[in-house]
């Protein structure tokens, strides 16, 4: 070796060391512009569907109007959104308005016009265009924040279509990964370490642990497929048999973190505990565990994070069902967050890639807020100890 | 105890069906064959299953993504632990773990909207032919998803290489880039070699970039402009979707499944026990 080095002179390994570091600062730099890129093209398609394009209305309420929402004098009508005229009787009986009155409206505007007023995208001919400018200088038709898209689920007529039945469909499946995985972890890591002996047989759980960390998410798919659906005849696309999914996948996790957080509680806590002569029980129940409790928080939301971003296995489960309305029990098909991006991806209308945009910012958001709050958790207790 | 059942389910009841599909089709022309044709499953004809094209364009997929992976990978690691400041680390490190965190569903979208038209436009400009459902986008995706496991993990294993090992070498007048390629990175070889087989593990068994960016025909070839499929791809083609439970094509997703398992998990167990030996060795000599 340095007779390797030696044959060159100081000059060119000086150089070769500033090569060297050259290289692996770039590579760093590298991927810093990439996640630039990444986050720029998500945020810059997906922005816009915060914001979307409304019609204010007069519309005079008539019998034929609730019977025939689609009768709508007003000239506006074509621009108004299909699926909000189907809506309309609704509205009038929810607001108990009276035939014969006229109230104003704020319709949601049709994918033609949000699409064109945004991106000069349309099926508009020439004549509707200027009709649409004309009425956006007149106020008619105005730009607001986007609530539909968290108070509506799915929907096939594109400006319909909202993200709520899949935030609902993720709360759930993670109630139920969490309340079956966290119990479940936790006592285990318990159990490994401070009850197991230290012996092949728990060494062999051990690396089983670690592998199943990193076994394909897919397999834990056909695992639930085969076990949950098939042998126990679960209900398809329910968000019970996609949390046991995720609570089998996350177990590892929690039980890896688990385990180093009671390993980092001193010894000296449970030794004087012992001496005032409680017993084993006592001193984890009592002692160890509240002390570990921040780490195995931490794994929690890591886990947490993980596997609410989880899609493969949930799509072999039948998570990737269309689903319009809000699960309102376990047993109901429902969707979640990255199935429901995967259905929209897959959707050829152009309007859906800003939808998608927008779903994905959502579910970012939720696993980005989560790891921090993981790891400045993680970093406080490292402080602690 | 509970995950030790989970594991044993797991592999349980996958061979179970997986067997069955054995009893119908035989074991050495699906390991064997090379043409995938399931559909003639449904007409008189008996349906073929070689699945030698799927793990090829599987292989192929992760080895694109493996190229771009492993040298950035290790670069930034080797950056991060090196010639980065300490507060730098402290912000860089973090960020570098949250990204391992993006759903693999994100990166699919990026793939298939952003990448893979760049590099059929790309290829257009260079006079070549690539298909919407390239292998080369779907790879590199898949590379730049591993980064961030694969420069964290390397930077764990790399930063737990004594300090005072290098500070001998730099004592003994090697330049800072000799101490970290004939000191620091042969004594963290065994970690850095676990990190990469994780990716490699990970990047077999990735499903989403592939089902979102890849193509369902199989296809043996080494151009990367072409389209290609995977294993995991077309388990989920086979399994989305109503199906019954005992017909051959429902059953071969099973036998994929399973050797896709016993591929990972014979990899996975190479890293952890490397990466094991790896850390007892610095542990004992840190004390």
């Amino acid at each position: 070796m340095i007779g390797l080095i030696s044959k060159e002179t100081l000059k060119t390994r000086r150089l070769k060391s500033k090569i060297f570091k050259l290289v692996s600062m770039s590579s760093f730099v590298f991927c810093v512009i990439f996640l630039a890129f990444f986050l720029f093209s998500l945020i810059s398609s997906g922005i816009g569907e915060f914001k979307r394009y409304y019609i204010n209305v007069d519309i005079l309420i008539t019998e034929k109007l609730i019977q025939n929402p689609y009768s709508l004098p007003n000239v506006e009508k074509k621009y108004i959104s299909r699926a909000w005229l189907r809506n309309l009787p609704n509205l009038i009986k929810q607001e108990d308005i009276n035939i014969g009155e006229t109230k104003s409206f704020l319709a949601t505007a049709n994918a033609d016009v949000d699409g064109f007023l945004k991106h000069n995208f349309t099926k508009l001919n020439g004549e509707e265009i200027k009709e649409v400018m004309k009425l956006q200088k007149q106020g008619i038709i105005v730009s607001k924040f986007n609530k539909d898209f968290f108070t509506r689920g799915d929907s096939k007529i594109p400006e319909n279509a909202g993200f709520l039945s899949a935030i609902v469909g993720s709360v759930l499946v993670m109630i139920v990964a969490m309340g079956l995985a966290f119990p479940i972890g936790v006592a285990s890591a318990i159990y490994l370490e401070k009850f197991a002996k230290d012996n092949k047989f728990t060494k062999f759980i051990e690396i089983n642990i670690n592998n199943l960390n990193a076994v394909p998410s897919i397999i834990f798919g056909l695992l639930g497929l085969s076990v949950f659906i098939n042998f126990f005849g679960m209900p398809r696309s329910s968000a019970l048999v996609g949390g046991i999914v995720l609570a089998i996948m996350s177990l590892p996790v929690i039980i890896v973190s688990t385990r180093s957080a009671l390993r980092i509680v001193p010894e000296s806590i449970s030794q004087a505990g012992y001496s005032l002569g409680l017993t084993k029980f006592q001193v984890i129940f009592g002692h160890v565990l509240p002390n570990a409790f921040g780490g195995i928080l931490t794994g929690l939301i890591m886990a947490l994070a993980g596997a609410i971003g989880e899609t493969a296995p949930l799509m072999i489960v039948g998570m990737i069902a269309f689903v319009p309305e809000i699960a309102t029990s376990l047993l109901n098909p429902s969707t979640v967050m990255p199935a429901q991006i995967y259905i929209w991806s897959s959707s050829p209308e152009r309007i859906y890639i800003e939808k998608t945009s927008a779903a994905i910012l959502v579910l970012l958001f939720t696993v980005f807020a989560l790891n921090l709050v993981a790891i400045m958790l993680r970093n406080r207790i490292n402080k602690k100890v | 105890m509970i995950t030790i059942v989970a594991t044993f389910m797991i592999l349980s009841s996958i061979i179970l069906e997986a067997m069955k599909f054995f009893s119908k089709e035989s074991f050495f022309g699906f390991l064997f064959g090379t043409t995938w044709a399931p559909h003639d499953a449904f007409l008189d004809k008996d349906g073929q299953f070689g699945s030698v094209g799927l793990f090829f364009g599987t292989f192929y997929i992760s080895l694109i993504a493996i190229i771009t992976a492993f040298p950035i990978g290790i670069f930034s690691a080797i950056y991060l632990s090196q010639y980065a400041s300490k507060r730098a680390r402290a912000t860089l490190k973090p960020i570098l773990e949250i990204l391992a965190g993006v759903p693999s569903v994100v990166y699919g979208f990026f793939a298939a909207i952003f990448v893979a038209p760049l590099t059929v436009k790309i290829a257009g400009f260079l006079g070549l032919n690539a298909s919407y459902n390239n292998a080369l986008s779907a790879g590199l995706v898949m590379g730049i998803m591993i980064i961030p496991m694969i420069s964290s993990l390397c930077d764990d294993s790399i930063s737990l290489v004594p300090k005072r090992l290098q500070y001998g070498a730099l004592s003994l007048g090697l330049t800072k880039e000799e101490s970290i390629c004939f000191v620091v990175l042969p004594s963290a070889m065994p970690g850095i070699i676990g990190a990469c087989l994780l990716g490699i593990s990970r990047a077999l068994g990735e499903t989403m970039i592939v089902v979102m960016a890849a193509s369902l025909r199989v296809n043996l070839s080494l151009n990367p402009l072409e389209d290609m499929t995977t294993v995991t791809v077309k388990i989920v083609e086979v399994l989305s979707g109503d199906q019954e439970f005992n017909n051959s094509l429902t059953l071969s997703a099973f036998a994929l499944g399973i050797t896709l398992f016993v591929l990972t998990f014979i990899i996975n167990l190479i890293a952890v026990l490397i990466s094991r030996n790896f850390q007892r060795k610095y542990k004992i000599s840190n004390l």
